[in-house]
């Protein structure tokens, strides 16, 4: 016995001591990811990129890295919403809404050496409006198409009318750019990065590229995904995208019209997984990460780290789809699941610092919002008796809620959803959970209208009421399974509106009609957090996470 | 063995042929498509609807198929519908990696494996016997994602001795020959960047071979116990020969047999052991590419892996069956 025992103790020692024979061959590793440079900062970004041209994507992740080498027309002001000038210094509408010239800013160079002009502008906007081809296909002009509509010559009979008209130089640096019929997705539409402007002797070169869209898949150009050919006017020029390393590499552009960037070098490093950002950050493998779950704000702020908190610019919402269900056609049952639910609690327990209770379709931030919406605060009892109002006694409703994965207005999906569903228990109504992966399967089955009650949100592009209430309510959709023909007129009737503040006012209104509708729950807004190292100046954070890495510095 | 070759070469023509049907279909059954995945959030009912006009996902399944065997035909495995890029392309940029990485756990599990496989069995029941065998048991046990939590953690983060991802420090632009780091940096004498490549393997790489470092110490130790009490074995000892001799001619050689077809086996498997670890440790190589796929319902992507996957097995075991020639003339194959 004596001599079993101690032939397992050493039988531990030795195991132990082979795990560290084996790993300390290499214990001696130099300094961290910084590389030679000490001045290059390193940012954790979730996702690769899809294209280096942002005109070509749709996604955050793209946005994040060609936002600091693209500029476009308008920008928002930095840690805000509002609309400032950007390349251009001004810019003015005419009253129909159909015209919008703009003032050029003065000695802008572009990365290959060539001038802001005019000119330069207009050749944007006519090679995307000229696109054919794959181009056309929504999974790559998404942008364009929904804020100039469709091409010179459309090639499939559902892409939408081309709302576009032209782009004239009235001079050196006056563009002018028309369309047919006003939108509300103007002039918010000129601040996209998928609409920044390139380089014309760029575009040259991408234009020799453009017979290649086949029909067959969707392939993206070349160009698009190697560095050098792309060119913008910021802060940085991108040098170099190595896929099997997942990095871009940004270098300080020195001709840069605007205060120049604090770190000669940004990489953005792709790394899949939050847990895996977070620890790269921990053991000083990169600088920064975004998408931090709310569960490790306060463990990382204790250690020192800092993580800035952006203003709210999203919307979380529990969606009810009409045609899965009938028992949801009927208002009474979708009132009686308003007042089941206990929203403070969501927000209390489950959003970070700042998360707000949401009202209606959109944040407090967004020009639309309104005072005077209807609203459902839970009332346990009163939903018991709208059920039986309804002659829905103890009904059942499958729920789906998605899992692997936390959006910027959905940090814990499946916690939300064990709230709601008890909150719903109380109130008589079963609960048949469906959980799925987020992508593709969630996704699919919310949009094709497979789900009866269904966790979802949206972080707004610009501050314009349509590009929250505009995507869910404009018409017909799937995901709703609704036709109501007063929420429908009130949205058209403020997308249509030239004027900015009447349309301000009309948003108001589509709001109360909707609310008083009632399609689906609003939640609750969260505000979407972001970490950096200690020795870093770290740039001011936007509510539209379109923060400015030229704004970082090392202490 | 040149008939062998050829006859295994052509065998290889079914065995794909019956996995693409069988792919096929599978991803038909497979809930949402690369449209949505595409598209995300933001997705309409038309936007979707052509999106799989485009890609030919509207069109029956025997349509798709019979023009993936076309364009196969051609050597050409389409386009990635994540990254809009030639399937071979992508494959060939990540390759590289995932065969460092496969090469270097298999080293570990190799290196280490075998003389601890060996020594268990010569001293059966020794403390050393007893700690290879439980801790084999051990490295089984653990799943290989687990391990690679835990192996980044304790070594990167709270140590600091490995960096906690990638295959190459940021920054470091070392000049690539071959797409395997640690080759490249010898070869172009950037010591500092095979260096840095070395120490980014070393995790993924432990945790890589976790299961097949198991497996071999266990399969060595029970075919040289077994080897052990052959007559041979007895009768050579009572020859007078040498320790060595007896060792190497007689009792190794034997004993590796059943050892070299795991080993060809397992380097097969490592490739879905990739899977997990390069994603943990971002490694980017063709095992997180897949996983993404994956995620993406990146159909050409996964076709293609797994085709790719059965053709690397079927290279395996012939690499294996001409191994056996080497190891033991009786072993004839023809």
């Amino acid at each position: 016995m004596r001599i079993r025992k101690s032939r397992a103790a050493r039988a531990v020692v030795v195991t132990l001591a082979m795990g560290l024979a084996v790993t300390s061959c290499a214990s001696d590793r130099d300094e961290g990811g910084k590389g030679e440079a000490g001045d290059t900062f390193i940012f954790g970004a979730a996702g690769d990129p899809g294209s280096l041209d942002p005109a070509l994507a749709s996604d955050g992740e793209t946005f994040r890295v060609t936002r600091q080498a693209f500029e476009a027309l308008i920008e928002h002001e930095p840690g805000g919403s509002q609309l400032v000038g950007g390349l251009a210094e001004s810019w003015e509408g005419s009253e129909d809404g159909t015209e919008w010239t703009f003032k050029l800013r003065d000695g802008v160079k572009f990365h290959d050496g060539e001038k802001l002009t005019a000119e330069a502008v207009c050749k944007n906007y006519d090679h995307w409006f000229n696109w054919s081809g794959t181009y056309q296909n929504s999974a790559v002009s998404y942008y364009w198409q929904t804020i100039m509509g469709g091409f010179k010559k459309n090639e499939d009979k559902e892409t939408p009318e081309a709302n576009y008209v032209s782009c004239t130089a009235e001079d050196e640096l006056t563009p002018v750019i028309k369309v047919k019929e006003a939108t509300a997705n103007l002039p918010g539409g000129f601040s996209l990065q998928a609409l920044a402007i390139h380089s014309p002797k760029a575009i040259d070169a991408y234009e020799k590229e453009e017979a290649k869209g086949e029909g067959d898949a969707i392939t993206y150009p070349k160009y698009s995904q190697e560095a050098g050919t792309v060119a913008g006017t910021g802060p940085f020029k991108i040098s170099k995208w190595n896929k099997g390393n997942k990095e871009v590499t940004l270098e300080r552009f020195d001709d840069y019209w605007g205060k120049k960037a604090g770190v000669e070098k940004l990489v953005f490093r792709t790394l899949d997984t939050e847990e895996g950002r977070r620890q790269a950050l921990q053991a000083g493998d990169i600088h920064g990460y975004d998408l931090v779950a709310p569960a490790d704000v306060k463990t990382l702020e204790k250690d020192g780290f800092q993580v800035p908190t952006r203003d709210v610019f999203n919307i979380f919402y529990l969606g009810f789809n009409q045609e899965n269900n009938k028992l949801l056609k009927k208002k009474e049952v979708r009132e009686a699941i308003a007042h089941a639910i206990d929203r403070d609690n969501i927000v209390e327990t489950q959003l970070p610092e700042g998360g707000v209770k949401a009202s209606q379709f959109m944040p407090d931030t967004v020009a639309g919002y309104s005072g005077d919406v209807k609203v459902y605060e839970q009332d346990v009892e009163k939903s018991k008796e709208l059920l039986a109002d309804a002659g829905a006694k103890n009904p059942t409703l499958d729920f789906c809620y998605p899992t692997e994965v936390t959006r910027p207005y959905m940090p814990a999906p499946a916690d939300m959803f064990e709230l709601m569903k008890t909150d719903l228990e109380k109130a008589g109504i079963k609960v048949k959970p469906r959980a799925m992966k987020w992508n593709p399967d969630y996704l699919d089955s919310t949009q094709n209208g497979k789900c009866s009650l269904y966790l979802m949100g949206w972080t707004g592009d610009f501050n314009d009421g349509y590009n929250f209430i505009g995507t869910w309510f404009g018409g017909y959709d799937k995901q709703w399974g609704f036709k109501n023909d007063k929420v429908f007129d009130a949205m058209k009737a403020a997308s249509s509106e030239p004027d900015a503040e009447k349309r301000t006012e009309l948003y108001k209104k589509a709001n109360e009609v909707i609310m008083d509708f009632l399609p689906g729950l609003p939640i609750s807004s969260s505000p979407p957090s972001i970490a950096f190292a200690k020795d870093v100046n770290p740039p001011k954070v936007s509510p539209l996470t379109q923060e400015n890495f030229a704004e970082v510095s090392f202490k | 063995m040149l008939r062998l070759v050829v006859r295994r070469l052509l065998q290889l023509i079914p065995t794909l042929l019956g996995l693409s049907v069988l792919l096929f279909l599978w991803l038909n059954k497979l809930p949402g498509g690369p449209a949505a995945a595409l598209l995300g959030e933001r997705a309409t009912e038309a936007d979707k609807a052509r999106i799989e006009r485009a890609l030919g996902l509207d069109q029956p399944v025997w349509v798709q198929y019979g023009r993936f065997l076309k364009r196969l035909g051609e050597l050409d495995l389409g386009t990635s519908t994540q990254t809009g890029q030639p399937v071979w392309e992508e494959f060939a940029r990540r390759f590289p990696a995932t065969v460092e990485l496969g090469i270097f756990a298999m080293l570990i599990a190799v290196a280490v494996g075998i003389p601890l496989g060996y020594f268990a069995a010569k001293r059966r029941g020794s403390w050393l016997d007893v700690s290879a065998v439980s801790g084999s048991l051990l490295g089984i046990c653990i799943p290989v994602f687990f391990l690679a939590f835990i192996l980044r953690a304790v070594f990167a983060v709270n140590l600091g001795w490995f960096p906690s991802y990638g295959r190459q420090s940021t920054g470091l632009n070392a000049t690539e020959v071959t797409g395997f780091y640690v080759l490249d940096g010898i070869l172009t004498g950037e010591f500092d960047a095979a260096w840095d490549a070395l120490t980014h393997l070393v995790l993924p790489a432990l945790a890589l071979a976790s299961i097949p470092l198991a497996i071999i110490v266990r399969m060595t130790r029970a075919s040289v116990l077994e080897v052990l009490g052959e007559d041979y074995v007895r009768t050579a000892e009572s020859k007078g020969l040498q320790q060595h001799v007896i060792r190497g001619r007689h009792v190794l050689r034997n004993a590796l047999l059943p050892v070299v077809t795991a080993v060809g086996l397992l380097t097969g498997s490592l490739l879905s052991g990739a899977v997990l670890t390069e994603s943990v440790f971002a490694f980017g190589g063709i095992g997180s590419f897949l996983r993404t796929a994956i995620d993406g319902r990146d159909y050409p992507v996964l076709v293609g892996f797994i085709l790719f996957i059965a053709l690397t097995y079927v290279i395996l075991n012939l690499l294996v069956d001409l191994a056996y020639n080497l190891i033991d003339p009786r072993v004839r194959v023809h």
